[in-house]
């Protein structure tokens, strides 16, 4: 055995020297700490204000002005065979102006436009529902025309010159005489979830974006549930280990990193294109979206599977049952907590998706919710779309509420997820 | 019509199944032989009999009705050969349109006449439907009850039956990216029958306005496709600038620094970044993160643009984080523990084999997640569709609007759904290439991440 000798080299590690190295090792370890701690500063600092702002913008729109009349229609002369022919735009003007007395004629047309410009057909519709109403005094609801609902919700700076806003001082005058009278008030805006969209924004709402989502949503997990699992078994359980099998398993992992536009292509060439399906329709949203949320099932669910022990299998086995028995009667039953959550996941991704609908043209303007699978609609994503490119002041808010509903939606989809996770999910 | 079908059917076969398990009931009990299969497989035989076909049948009646009955109607159009294909499909479109009742000039008498005939041809299509679904319906449950002996082997039959049915539910996934190459391959050879594939991949302006007219100044537009990958590969870049040191030092922290507590109630946070839709980043980098990047030109004596491709990018950036976060993540907690128990015993401060060991052992894990959200970064749509600009324009300044190929592809397809003009049909060739970059780089990345896997 040799003898190694090491060089004798002395290192004083007291000396100042050295102190001011260690010191300088020391900040640098502290430096990488803190940029750390800016890192993650800033990606909750941004989801925050994303949060906040949303919030702030949002919370207005769950509230509408709105301006509250009597209205005598004993008086009125409407023809209780014909209610919908009747002069409902000067009857609920007729109410209107007794709110302002002494309304000069020239500022009449400043006036009515205060109010929604669908106020008579509100009412009517009122009265068609509740006939009623027809023989005595009732009291009515209309909406405030969008700038007044901003003035209402103060976000109209009167300062600012007259030629500068879109609410006149004329109207700031009647506006404060409404309010002195009492006649405008603030309810929760139930139109928000009842309403379907419109050119208005104190008229739109998501009624139609909400059936629209559900529908699409349903077929998707009508296509992509049975599918998904019965594909998963099939490569778990079944498939020979071939080329053909691990074609399909590079395909499922590779469809799960197609941008979403691509799947939107696939669905305008194919399903609109080739098949001939009608645009806008949620059965075809619904397909696109089926295909995307595929692989993520397939994923799941094998993941699943192969968790379940083997003896499980095995003595399922062992007592005479087939594979197919094994699988359907033991092994599926025991995975399907997992398999529930990471569907239930994968809807909530779906739900937020919006390129493939834009392609497929779930962007119409459409004033009726859908009553099937096969009416155009709209979806939530796709209708936040439209609103924020609206250019009206209303609309803002109502993207940010409409978003907050969105994400609403989504919280409540990943709480059920982890609440079967938590319940009934088991760990071998 | 259709969905009372698929009613129908499925009242059949539960009504089938039923009665096939009382008929497997009064088969065993007339006799004492053993039987083979239990009721429940009998009647679920039965049921598969009467609803499969007829089910398989109506799905493909339905997807080749509107064809036929077009291509039928359109054989008798007078003069329909000399047609070219747009007319063609405006002829239809009319007949369909006056078919549901909204016409809105007075139809010609050879349109009313095949709208006729179109009616006809879909009254009849309609009872010939029911007609055979109704007999494939009789037939097959006629023949699933038949076949009910004590002997038959039910259970082989379902079985096979729900094996093939997995078979063809794992070949979705083959037929769906048949389906994206084939339409996207066709579509896009269209368009290059048109531009020439050369301009397309090295022309320097981009421009798919068409002239309304032949004479019209426009002409036949540009399809360069050059400033469009310009332009994504700069909002990418921005996104890759901020996601990157972002996520990384984020891993760092929160896998070396922070204790279990803090970890629990941060991850989860940063997750929500993932989760939240981008149309929603969309909204909010043109409400708040536009106006900010604007001031902050300002400030700095830029002139920026509304849509700038600073604020597209610094969002889309955002969104990666918890991706590059949690991939880097990964990395890191694939690098032995000897390595680092080695440096530790060396002297090396925690920084210090963090830098020196930790990241170089699992760099090749973290380029896989660059890779793959570098992927995501270039097919994002929704950000730089409501955030980013229209115009092509190569520039490298962040404060000017650029435009990407994926709002491309949506605003040259948006309310539009011909597909024989370039300017939709140039939406598919931009598909075409964003497939194939975004899945060679996915095939990168997996191949990095994979190799660096098997080092340890």
């Amino acid at each position: 055995m040799t003898a190694v000798t090491f060089p004798a080299v002395v290192i004083n590690w007291g000396s100042d020297e050295m102190a001011a190295r260690r010191k300088r090792r020391y900040a640098a370890d502290r430096r990488l700490q803190i940029y750390g701690m800016i890192a993650i500063a800033f990606a909750l600092g941004f989801l925050a204000i994303l949060i906040g702002t949303l919030t702030f913008t949002g919370y207005r729109a769950f509230t509408q002005s709105v301006v509250t009349f009597e209205l005598d229609l004993s008086k009125a002369e409407i023809d209780r065979s014909d209610v919908m022919g009747a002069d409902w735009r000067g009857i609920v003007r007729g109410a209107l102006r007794e709110k302002v007395p002494e309304l000069p004629r020239s500022s009449e047309r400043a006036y009515f436009a205060m109010f929604t410009s669908s106020a008579q057909f509100l009412v009517r519709d009122q009265v068609i529902r509740n006939p009623a109403l027809l023989d005595g005094v009732a009291r009515f609801s209309v909406p405030l025309s969008d700038p007044l609902d901003q003035l209402a919700k103060g976000q109209v700076d009167r300062d600012t010159p007259e030629s500068q806003r879109r609410v006149t001082d004329r109207q700031i005058e009647f506006y404060e005489q409404l309010s002195a009278a009492g006649a405008i008030s603030k309810p929760f805006n139930w139109g928000l979830f009842f309403n379907s969209d419109s050119r208005f924004p104190e008229l739109a709402g998501l009624a139609g974006a909400i059936s629209g989502s559900f529908w699409a949503l349903l077929v998707c997990f009508l296509i992509s549930f049975p599918i998904g699992i019965a594909a998963a078994i099939y490569l778990e359980e079944f498939a020979p280990k071939n080329r053909f099998t691990d074609l399909i398993e590079i395909n499922i992992n590779n469809l799960a990193a197609v941008p979403s536009v691509v799947f939107g292509l696939l669905g305008l060439a194919v399903f609109l294109g080739w098949f001939g399906l009608p645009r806008s329709v949620p059965l075809v949203g619904g397909m696109v979206l089926a295909l995307m949320t595929l692989p993520t099932i397939i994923i799941v669910t094998r993941a699943s599977l192969t968790s379940v022990p083997s003896s499980i299998r095995e003595a399922a086995l062992g007592i005479g049952a087939s594979k197919t028995e094994a699988i359907f009667h033991h092994i599926l039953p025991l995975s399907m907590p997992t398999i529930m959550t990471g569907t239930i996941i994968g809807l909530a991704q779906a739900l937020g998706e919006t390129a493939p609908l834009l392609l497929i043209g779930m962007n119409a303007f459409i004033t009726s919710p859908p009553a099937g699978v096969l009416e155009a609609s709209t979806a939530l994503p796709t209708q936040i779309y439209i609103w924020a490119d609206s250019p009206e002041r209303g609309f803002v808010a109502r993207t940010s509420a409409a978003i907050l509903v969105l994400l609403g939606f989504l919280i409540l989809m990943n709480a059920i997820a982890i609440f079967l996770r938590q319940r009934f999910e088991r760990r071998w | 019509m259709a969905a009372y079908l698929f009613g129908f059917l499925a009242l059949a076969a539960i009504v089938v199944s039923l009665l096939g398990i009382s008929r497997a009931r009064r088969v065993r009990t007339s006799q004492a032989e053993k039987v083979h299969s239990r009721p429940i497989y009998h009647g679920l035989n039965a049921a598969i009999w009467t609803g499969v076909p007829a089910f398989v049948f109506l799905i493909l009646w339905l997807t080749g009705q509107n064809a036929i009955v077009d291509m039928i109607v359109m054989g008798s159009y007078p003069g329909a050969d000399a047609l070219s294909g747009a007319q063609r499909s405006l002829v239809l479109s009319e007949i369909r349109q006056v078919a549901n009742g909204n016409n809105f000039r007075e139809p010609s008498p050879q349109i009313l006449a095949a709208v006729a005939h179109l009616q006809s041809l879909e009254m009849l299509a309609r009872w010939a439907m029911v007609a055979l679904v109704a007999a494939l319906v009789t037939v097959g449950a006629f023949f699933g009850l038949k076949v009910i002996e004590s002997r038959y082997r039910a259970r082989h039959s379902v079985e096979r039956s729900i094996t093939i049915f997995m078979l063809f539910s794992s070949l979705v996934a083959i037929l769906t990216t048949l389906g994206i190459v084939g339409s996207l391959v066709y579509e896009a050879a269209q368009f290059f029958a048109r531009v020439p594939l050369t301009e397309f991949l090295f022309g320097l302006r981009w421009e798919p306005q068409i002239a309304l007219r032949a004479d019209q100044v426009a002409g036949q537009g540009a399809f360069g496709a050059i400033p469009v990958f310009f332009g994504t590969f700069v909002i990418s870049a921005l996104a890759m600038l901020v996601a990157v040191p972002t996520g990384i030092l984020s891993a760092i922290y929160l896998t070396e620094y922070s204790g279990a507590r803090f970890r629990a109630v941060v991850k989860p946070l940063l997750e929500i970044l993932a989760g939240i839709p981008t149309v929603v980043y969309g909204f909010f980098a043109v409400l708040t993160v536009a106006p900010a990047v604007r001031s902050l030109g300002l400030t700095i004596g830029v002139e920026a643009a509304p849509n700038s491709a600073l604020a597209a990018g610094a969002v889309m950036g955002v969104m990666l984080i918890p991706f590059i976060s949690s991939l880097s993540d990964d990395a890191f907690a694939a690098v032995p523990r000897a390595m680092r128990d080695g440096s530790y015993a060396l002297g090396s401060t925690k920084g210090e084999t963090i830098r020196k060991v930790l990241l170089p052992a699992a760099l090749p894990g973290i380029v896989g997640g660059v890779l793959l959200a570098l992927s995501r970064a270039i097919g994002e749509t929704m950000i730089v569709v409501m955030a980013a600009g229209l115009i092509a324009k190569m520039t490298l300044n962040p404060f000017d609007a650029v435009t990407t190929v994926t709002v491309q592809i949506v605003t040259l397809l948006i309310g539009d759904s011909e597909f024989d003009n370039p300017k939709t049909l140039a939406a598919f060739a931009l598909g075409l290439m964003l497939f194939i970059i975004t899945l060679g780089l996915n095939l990168i990345a997996l191949r990095t991440v994979r190799k660096y896997r098997e080092k340890y």
